[in-house]
């Protein structure tokens, strides 16, 4: 197994609050790693430091091998990334924005339509952005991430405001890629880490607390919720 | 960079914002070159008493495009996805000045049945004309510069605007007689660096129809130092 992104002691402090604490994990070509903790826990920072919107206090990551700080942009172009919220230009419509994106990307109308159709959007493809309901918001994030058919990909809380139906296609979604893509997710619902994920990583104040497969956690027969809280809980006590 | 730029170029058209713009600025640009102006008294064919104007015009009109640049994508959360797509900060910075830019440029060639008129009614030296709609990009260039800059520092459009404007401000009076008066009576040494850096100073020789390499070189460095700043603001930011 070759890693496709490899994290390493990386820290972000801001003034004297240390948000993200020495975190280091590889993830390889196959995997689907869920990031998981409590708000504030330091998920969303670790991406934004992995997909080079931030810069970290200590310790670097590599996508594909491409140091995030040194060649940022090397690294960015392995990368499909969604950001927390699923920012999007509100007027521009779904297609443009696709558009927009892919010629950033070098990438041309054929990706367009394929990412679109990945994420069902061919029938609001005209539509302005901001008529469009929380989860077709979201989709044309994830639509956004995919154009380039990154190898590795980073999604800040893909499934969050999408109803059941909809969180079930984002799933298989990923599934369906997972075999060929270095995936992590983070995500506060904890039945999809058993759902989707091969390892799940927990994280509080800005520390792993746990790196293992989904079964392991839950190996003493308790619920997955229930190690979630005694890790967490235990770490603010 | 140039895909930003389109998008950014777009964008003003998709919102009200193109035509509030565009209106305002040729109404205003409009009814001050004829009434204060003088357009008719002065009996003379030229455009000067309009190319008087533009600079005081764009000195507010201008933070009103800029204000929204990096403001607004920080408010969106948009920054996040534009500054994690594969380009550098600086390519991003360019790109919305080009396209604010190009902005501009289409307001002031909207401004053309002036030049009708005044071909019409005489016989002007169509070349200062064309130094002094050159002055007048030269000029946008430079407040866009400074407003792009100061809207990278907050994800307040108010705040952004009101300082771009009193940033604005700053270099278009600079060179006024008022300040180098005051100046070289107090602070002998500072005037001169006022005079040079005054924006209006360097606009009145294209109005006249110089087009000075300094004065070209001067907004050129004057526009790339602020780009600069920008992306370094952008830069900075991610640091933290």
């Amino acid at each position: 197994m070759t890693a496709l992104i490899e994290i390493e002691g990386l820290t972000k402090r801001f003034g004297g609050f240390t948000a993200v604490d020495g975190v280091s994990f590889t993830v390889a070509r196959g995997e689907v790693v869920g990031f998981l903790g409590p708000n504030g826990a330091g998920k969303s920072t670790t991406m934004r430091m992995l997909a080079g919107f931030m810069l970290p206090s200590a310790g670097t990551a590599r996508i594909c091998g491409e140091d995030v700080v040194e060649r940022p942009v090397a690294a960015k172009r392995h990368l499909g990334f969604l950001p927390e919220g699923a920012p999007t230009y509100p007027e521009m419509a779904v297609e443009d924005f696709l558009r927009f994106c892919a010629r950033i990307r070098g990438v041309g109308r054929a990706e367009v339509a394929r990412a679109m159709a990945l994420t069902q959007l061919e029938g609001v493809r005209l539509q302005p952005i901001e008529t469009l309901s929380k989860g077709f918001k979201r989709r044309v994030g994830l639509a956004q991430s995919l154009l380039h058919d990154p190898p590795v990909l980073v999604l800040d809380e893909p499934t969050d405001g999408l109803d059941p139906n909809q969180k079930h296609e984002v799933r298989a979604l990923i599934r369906e890629m997972a075999p060929q893509k270095a995936i992590i997710i983070s995500t506060h619902i904890l039945e999809e880490v058993g759902a989707l994920c091969t390892r799940a990583i927990i994280i509080a104040r800005g520390r792993v607390l746990a790196d293992a497969t989904p079964a392991e956690l839950v190996a003493d027969g308790r619920s997955m919720d229930e190690v979630f809280r005694e890790l967490t809980m235990r770490d603010a006590a | 960079m140039l895909a930003v730029a389109r998008r950014e170029f777009a964008a003003y058209f998709a919102t009200p914002v193109a035509t509030v713009f565009i209106v305002i600025f040729l109404v205003m640009s409009g009814t001050l070159t004829f009434t204060v102006g003088g357009f008719f008294a002065r009996g003379q064919a030229d455009l000067l008493p309009f190319f008087n104007f533009v600079p005081w015009l764009f000195l507010f009109l201008v933070p009103a495009l800029t204000m929204r640049l990096w403001a607004e994508e920080r408010r969106l959360g948009t920054v996040e996805l534009l500054l994690t797509l594969p380009i550098t900060a600086g390519q991003a910075v360019v790109g919305k000045f080009l396209a604010a830019w190009a902005f501009c440029a289409v307001a002031l060639a909207l401004t053309f049945p002036l030049v009708i008129t005044v071909n019409y009614l005489g016989e002007p030296d169509n070349g200062v004309i064309l130094t002094g709609y050159l002055g007048c990009l030269m000029v946008a260039g430079a407040y866009l510069a400074v407003g792009a800059a100061i809207s990278a520092m907050t994800r307040n459009q108010v705040i952004a605007f009101v300082l771009a404007v009193a940033g604005c401000f700053l270099f278009a009076a600079a060179g006024s007689t008022i300040v180098t008066e005051f100046l070289s009576t107090n602070l002998p040494w500072l005037a001169e660096v006022a005079r040079g850096l005054s924006v209006a100073e360097r606009f009145a020789g294209f109005a006249r129809g110089v087009i000075a390499a300094r004065d070209v070189v001067f907004f050129a460095s004057f526009i790339a130092v602020w780009l600069l700043l920008n992306a370094a603001i952008l830069e900075h930011r991610k640091a933290d």
